[in-house]
C-alpha cells in the first residue's frame, strides 16, 4: 500500500528531496552556488512539470483518499509548476543585480511550490491545510527577503499578519465543517452536503469561512486589502512569483473544495462566489485607474481577473470549471510577459516602477514596447486577442448557468479596466517624452515577454490545444 | 474553391505577416519594397474577390460561399456572402489598392504603415462575411487597434486627442453590443447567424421600474446595437469623433474611414437590426427617421461653415450617412436598395474627395480653404476630376450619388411624407457646401504667390482617380449593374421582416 502510495505523490516527493537536497547543497556550497541552485530548481521544476503533464493514469488516491491525482490536479500542476519555473527564471538577472543573489530564495520558491502542488490534490480538509501553510510560510519568507528594505519587510508582515488571520478563517470553517459532517474527507462532506435536503446551518456556515479563508489567498474583494501593500513592496521577482503560481493555486484549491465536498450543494456557494466575483472585477477596474505604480496596478489588475476567473467558477458548471482553467491559464501567460517586461524597467541601473517613465518608450525599443502593447490589449480582452477568448468563455459559461446579470456586469467592469490597460499603450506610443529607459534586456527576459505576446496573437487558431486539455480536466473534477 | 472567402479575407494578413518578418531596414529600397508588396498583395486580393463576385448567383437569396468549421468554445468559424454583403466585400477590396497607391509619398515607419492597412483590410474583409456572431464580434472590434495607431501615430497635430476619441466612442458603442449579443445568445441558443436570422426573439411589452417598454427585449436588443452601429454610422448626435479623426487622419486613413468604416454600421442595420428585431425596428422608426433628418439638414449646414477641407467632406459624409439610415428604416425595397446604392456610392465619392484633399495637402500642407483659390488655372485635369466628384456628392443625375439619394428618398416618401420633405433639403444643401468649396478652391484669380508653381496631377494620381471616376459614372448611368445584385436579398429582406412583424402581431393579439 505505501508503495502505491507514495508513487501517486511521487512528483511532490521529489520536490521536497530536492528543496531539502538543495538547502544542503546551499549551506555547505556557500553563496557562490546561489546562482547554480537557481538554474537547477528552475530545471527541475521544468522537468516535473513535463513529467506531470505527459503522465496520463487516470484518477489515483493515496493515503485512503485523503490525496487525489486526477486530470485536472495534473492540469493545475502544470501551470503551477511553469509558472513558478518561469518566474524563477526571470528573477536571476534581478537577484544578482540587487545583491540579492542567496540561495535560500530558489529553495524557498520550490518549497511554496510543493505546498501548491499538494493544495490543489488535497482531497480533505487537513491535507489542504497542510499544503496551504507549507505555501504560506515560504511567500511570508519570500515577501521579506529584501532584509534591508523597510517597505519589503513591512510587505513580509503585513502579508503574514493577515495570512494567518485568513488560515485562522479556514481551520474555523473547517472546523465546524468537521463537527457538522463527521469527517474532514471531501468524499464524505458530500455525502452530508446537500443532496436533497437542505444543508444544516453549522454546515454553512463552515462553508462560508472555508470561502473567506481561501477568498483571501487569490484576493478577492472584500479580502484584498493586502494585495496592492505586498505587491508594491515585494522585490519585483516576488511579485511576479506572487501573481502566477499561487493564484492558480489557490484558485484550483477553491474549485476543488467547492465541487468535491460541496459538489450537490452549488445554489449555497453559487451566490457568494457571485457576489465575491462581482465585486473584484468592479473594484480591480475603477482602482487601477488612479494607480501610478505599476506594479501596484498589476496588483489590482491581478484582482480583476479573478473576479473574472470566478465568475467561472460561480457558474458552477462543469462548463465553468473548464472556463476557470483556461482563464487561469491564459493569465498566467499574459502575467509572465508583464513581469519579464516589468522588471527590466531600468534607468541608469535603477528599478523604476512609475508608469510615466514609459512615455514613448516606442522610440527607444519598438520590438519590446510592440510586445508590451499586444499583451496589454490582450489584458484588456480585446479581441482578437487571446485574452478576449478568456473573458468569453467565462462569460459564456455564466450565462449558461442562468447568471445573465453578472456577465453583463463582466462585460460593463471589462470596459472600465480597458482605460488603464490603454493608458500604458497610450504612454508607450504618444505619450510625453521622457529620459529613456535602459536598453538593454537579458535574453531569457526577451524570450518569455515574445513568447508570451506570441502566444496571445497565435492562440486565436486553437488555443494551443488548451481547451480540450481544460475540458477533460474539468470532467474528472465535476461528475 | 470552397475557401475562397476566407483565401480574400486572410490574404492581407498573410502580406502584413510576411512585411513584418522578412523586410529589413528603413532607406528608401527597403520602403520601396513595403509599399510594392502591399501594393501587389490588396491587387491579389481584388482580383480574387472578382472570382466572388462572377461566382455569385443574385437568384439566391441565401448565403452562399459558406465555410464552416469548428473553432473555440463551441464557436464556428463560419463565413459566407449574400447579395447584401458581397457588394461590400467588393468595395474594400476594390479600394484597398487605390488606398497604397495613395500612400505612395509617406515616409515614416513605411513598413508599419503597410502593415496596418494590411491588417485592417482583413478585418474589414471579416465584417462583411462572418456569419457568426462571435466571429463578427471579433472582426468589428479588432479592426479599432489598427485604425487607433494609424490616426495616432501617423495622423497630424492633434492626432492624440482624436484616436483616443475615436477609440473610447466607439468602445462604447461595440460593449452594448456584446451585451446584447450575450442576451441573444442566452434566448436562442445559438451564435449562427442564418439561424438568429429566422429566429423570433421575445417582443412582448415590458415593464421596468414603471417605464412602459413597447417591443420589450427587442426594443432593447435593438438599442445596444445601435448603440454600436450609429456611432460606426456615425449618426447625429454622435457623430463628433469624425470628424476629428479625419482631419488628423492622414490621406489613407481618411478613405478607408470614410469609404469603409462607416459602412459597418449601416451594414450591421441591414444584418442584425432589421431581420432580427424587426418588432423593435418599427418601435424605433420614427426615432431614427427624426435623427437622420436632423443629420441631414444640421450636418449640411455645419458643413457650410467649415474652414477645413477635410472638416467639410466628414461632415458631408455624415449627411450622407443620414440618407442611408433614412432609407433602411423606410422598410421598403426602394428604401432598402437606395440605402446600400448610397453606402457603395459614397465609398467611391468621399474616398475620392479625400484623395482630392489629399493631392493639393501634399503640394501645400495646408487645408484651409481660403490658402487656395483659381487653382483651374495650373491644374485642369486636376479641376475636371474634383467638379465630377463634387457633382457626384451633391448628387448631380449620371452620376451615382443622384441614384442613392433619389431611392432613398422615393423609398422614405411611401412611409412619410414629412420625412422625405425635410430630407430633400439635404440635396440642395449639398449644393450648396459642394459648390461654395469648389468655386472657393478653383475659381477666381491665382494671386498668392505659392500656388503659382503648384503642378497639376501626376500620372501616379491620374491612375488613382481613374478606377473612381469610372466606377461613379457607370454606376449613376446603370444602376442596374448594383440593383439586380442585391435586389432579390433585399426583397427577401423586406418580405421576412412584413412577415416577422404580422407574425408578431398576430402574436400580441392573441394574448
Amino acid at each position: 500500500m505505501l508503495g502505491q502510495d507514495l508513487s501517486v505523490i511521487a512528483p511532490e516527493l521529489v520536490l521536497a528531496l530536492y528543496a531539502m537536497g538543495a538547502l544542503m547543497w546551499g549551506a555547505y556550497a556557500g553563496r557562490d552556488a546561489s546562482r547554480m541552485i537557481l538554474w537547477v530548481s528552475t530545471g527541475v521544476l521544468v522537468a516535473v512539470g513535463l513529467w506531470v503533464g505527459v503522465h496520463a493514469g487516470g484518477t489515483q488516491t493515496a493515503f485512503d483518499g485523503s490525496f487525489v491525482s486526477d486530470g485536472y490536479a495534473r492540469f493545475a500542476k502544470v501551470m503551477v509548476l511553469f509558472g513558478a519555473a518561469a518566474t524563477l527564471a526571470l528573477s536571476a538577472d534581478f537577484l544578482s543585480r540587487n545583491e540579492l543573489m542567496k540561495f535560500e530564495y530558489p529553495v524557498l520558491i520550490v518549497l511554496a511550490t510543493v505546498g501548491m502542488l499538494i493544495m490543489v490534490s488535497a482531497a480533505d480538509l487537513i491535507v489542504l491545510y497542510l499544503g496551504l501553510e507549507l505555501q504560506s510560510l515560504a511567500l511570508y519568507v519570500v515577501a521579506a527577503f529584501r532584509r534591508d528594505s523597510l517597505r519589503s519587510t513591512e510587505a513580509g508582515l503585513k502579508y503574514f499578519v493577515l495570512g494567518a488571520l485568513s488560515s485562522g478563517l479556514l481551520l474555523y470553517g473547517a472546523s465546524l465543517t468537521y463537527g457538522f459532517s463527521g469527517t474532514t474527507m471531501f468524499a464524505g462532506i458530500a455525502m452530508v452536503a446537500g443532496g436533497g435536503e437542505p444543508m444544516s446551518v453549522g454546515l454553512v456556515f463552515g462553508l462560508v469561512f472555508l470561502i473567506a479563508g481561501m477568498a483571501f489567498k487569490i484576493s478577492a474583494v472584500p479580502f484584498h486589502m493586502w494585495t496592492p501593500d505586498v505587491y508594491e513592496g515585494s522585490p519585483t521577482p516576488v511579485t511576479a512569483f506572487f501573481s502566477t503560481a499561487p493564484k492558480v493555486a489557490a484558485a484550483a484549491m477553491l474549485a476543488r473544495v467547492l465541487f468535491d465536498a460541496f459538489g450537490n450543494a452549488v445554489a449555497d456557494w453559487q451566490q457568494v462566489l457571485a457576489l465575491l466575483s462581482l465585486f473584484s472585477m468592479f473594484l480591480g477596474s475603477f482602482a487601477a485607474i488612479g494607480q501610478t505604480n505599476i506594479k501596484r496596478l498589476m496588483a489590482y489588475s491581478s484582482i480583476g481577473h479573478m473576479g473574472y476567473a470566478l465568475l467561472g467558477l460561480a457558474a458552477g458548471t462543469q462548463e465553468g470549471a473548464q472556463s476557470l482553467l483556461i482563464y487561469l491559464a491564459i493569465y498566467v501567460t499574459m502575467n509572465v510577459g508583464v513581469f519579464a517586461f516589468i522588471l527590466n524597467m531600468r534607468r541608469d541601473g535603477q528599478q523604476v516602477t512609475d508608469i510615466a517613465s514609459l512615455g514613448l518608450y516606442s522610440r527607444v525599443d519598438p520590438a519590446r514596447a510592440a510586445a508590451l502593447a499586444v499583451l496589454m490589449f490582450s489584458l484588456a480582452g480585446i479581441p482578437p486577442l487571446v485574452g478576449f477568448f478568456g473573458k468569453f468563455y467565462v462569460l459564456k459559461a455564466a450565462v449558461d448557468a442562468g447568471l445573465v446579470w453578472l456577465a453583463v456586469a463582466g462585460v460593463v467592469a471589462s470596459v472600465i479596466g480597458a482605460y488603464y490597460y490603454l493608458r500604458i499603450v497610450y504612454l508607450m506610443y504618444f505619450g510625453q517624452e521622457v529620459e529613456p529607459l535602459d536598453g538593454r534586456m537579458p535574453s531569457i527576459h526577451w524570450g518569455l515577454l515574445g513568447a508570451s505576446a506570441l502566444a496571445m496573437v497565435l492562440g486565436i487558431i486553437n488555443l494551443f490545444g488548451v481547451e480540450s486539455l481544460a475540458a477533460s480536466a474539468a470532467a474528472t473534477l465535476v461528475q | 474553391m470552397n475557401s475562397l472567402l476566407s483565401l480574400i479575407t486572410f490574404l492581407p494578413l498573410i502580406g502584413a505577416v510576411v512585411l513584418l518578418v522578412f523586410l529589413k531596414g528603413e532607406d528608401e529600397m527597403a520602403q520601396r519594397n513595403a509599399k510594392l508588396l502591399a501594393l501587389f498583395t490588396t491587387a491579389a486580393t481584388f482580383i480574387l474577390s472578382l472570382f466572388v463576385l462572377l461566382g455569385f448567383d443574385p437568384t439566391d437569396t441565401g448565403f452562399q460561399f459558406v465555410e464552416e468549421g469548428a473553432w473555440l468554445g463551441g464557436l464556428t468559424y463560419k463565413m459566407g456572402v449574400d447579395g447584401i454583403s458581397v457588394l461590400f466585400v467588393m468595395l474594400t477590396t476594390f479600394l484597398m489598392p487605390i488606398v497604397i497607391g495613395a500612400s505612395w509619398h509617406v515616409t515614416s515607419r513605411v513598413k508599419e504603415y503597410m502593415v496596418a492597412f494590411l491588417v485592417l483590410e482583413t478585418l474589414m474583409i471579416g465584417v462583411f462575411c462572418a456569419l457568426d456572431l462571435i466571429l463578427f464580434y471579433v472582426f468589428f472590434e479588432a479592426g479599432l487597434i489598427p485604425m487607433f495607431l494609424i490616426i495616432g501615430i501617423w495622423g497630424g497635430k492633434d492626432r492624440i486627442y482624436a484616436s483616443f476619441k475615436f477609440f473610447l466612442y466607439t468602445l462604447l458603442g461595440s460593449v452594448l453590443m456584446l451585451v446584447a449579443m450575450i442576451a441573444m445568445y442566452y434566448q436562442a441558443g445559438t451564435t449562427d447567424i442564418p439561424t438568429l436570422l429566422t429566429h423570433q426573439f421575445d417582443s412582448e411589452t415590458m415593464h421596468v421600474l414603471g417605464f412602459t417598454i413597447a417591443g420589450g427585449a427587442q426594443t432593447l436588443m435593438f438599442l445596444a446595437f445601435f448603440a454600436s452601429f450609429a456611432v460606426k454610422m456615425p449618426m447625429w448626435p454622435v457623430h463628433t469623433w469624425l470628424p476629428d479623426a479625419h482631419v488628423q487622419a492622414p490621406t489613407a486613413g481618411s478613405v478607408v474611414l470614410a469609404a469603409i468604416l462607416l459602412k459597418m454600421g449601416g451594414y450591421g442595420f441591414l444584418r442584425f437590426s432589421l431581420p432580427m428585431f424587426p418588432v423593435g425596428s418599427e418601435v424605433m422608426q420614427d426615432f431614427i427617421f427624426t435623427i437622420s433628418v436632423i443629420a441631414i439638414v444640421y450636418t449640411s449646414l455645419v458643413a457650410i461653415m467649415q474652414e477645413d477641407m477635410k472638416k467639410l467632406i466628414a461632415y458631408s459624409s455624415v449627411a450622407h450617412m443620414g440618407f442611408v439610415t433614412m432609407g433602411i428604416f423606410a422598410f421598403n425595397q426602394q428604401g432598402l436598395d437606395g440605402a446600400i446604392f448610397q453606402m457603395l456610392s459614397h465609398g467611391f465619392v468621399s474616398g475620392a474627395l479625400f484623395l482630392i484633399v489629399g493631392v493639393i495637402y501634399d503640394r501645400m500642407h495646408t487645408r484651409e480653404i481660403a490658402a487656395y483659390g483659381g487653382l483651374v488655372i495650373r491644374m485642369p485635369v486636376y479641376a475636371l476630376i474634383f467638379l465630377l466628384f463634387t457633382m457626384g456628392n451633391v448628387g448631380l443625375p449620371g452620376t451615382s450619388g443622384f441614384v442613392g439619394e433619389f431611392l432613398t428618398l422615393s423609398g422614405v416618401f411611401q412611409v412619410s411624407t414629412w420625412v422625405a420633405f425635410f430630407a430633400a433639403f439635404g440635396v440642395i444643401l449639398s449644393a450648396c457646401y459642394a459648390l461654395w468649396l469648389y468655386r472657393k478652391v478653383m475659381f477666381g484669380d491665382l494671386i498668392k504667390e505659392s500656388l503659382k508653381t503648384i503642378a497639376d496631377l501626376s500620372g501616379r494620381e491620374k491612375l488613382l482617380f481613374a478606377p473612381l471616376v469610372a466606377a461613379t459614372l457607370l454606376l449613376g448611368i446603370y444602376p442596374s449593374l448594383i440593383l439586380d445584385v442585391i435586389g432579390p436579398s433585399v426583397t427577401a429582406l423586406v418580405h421576412h421582416t412584413d412577415s416577422a412583424l404580422a407574425a408578431a402581431a398576430t402574436t400580441l393579439a392573441q394574448n
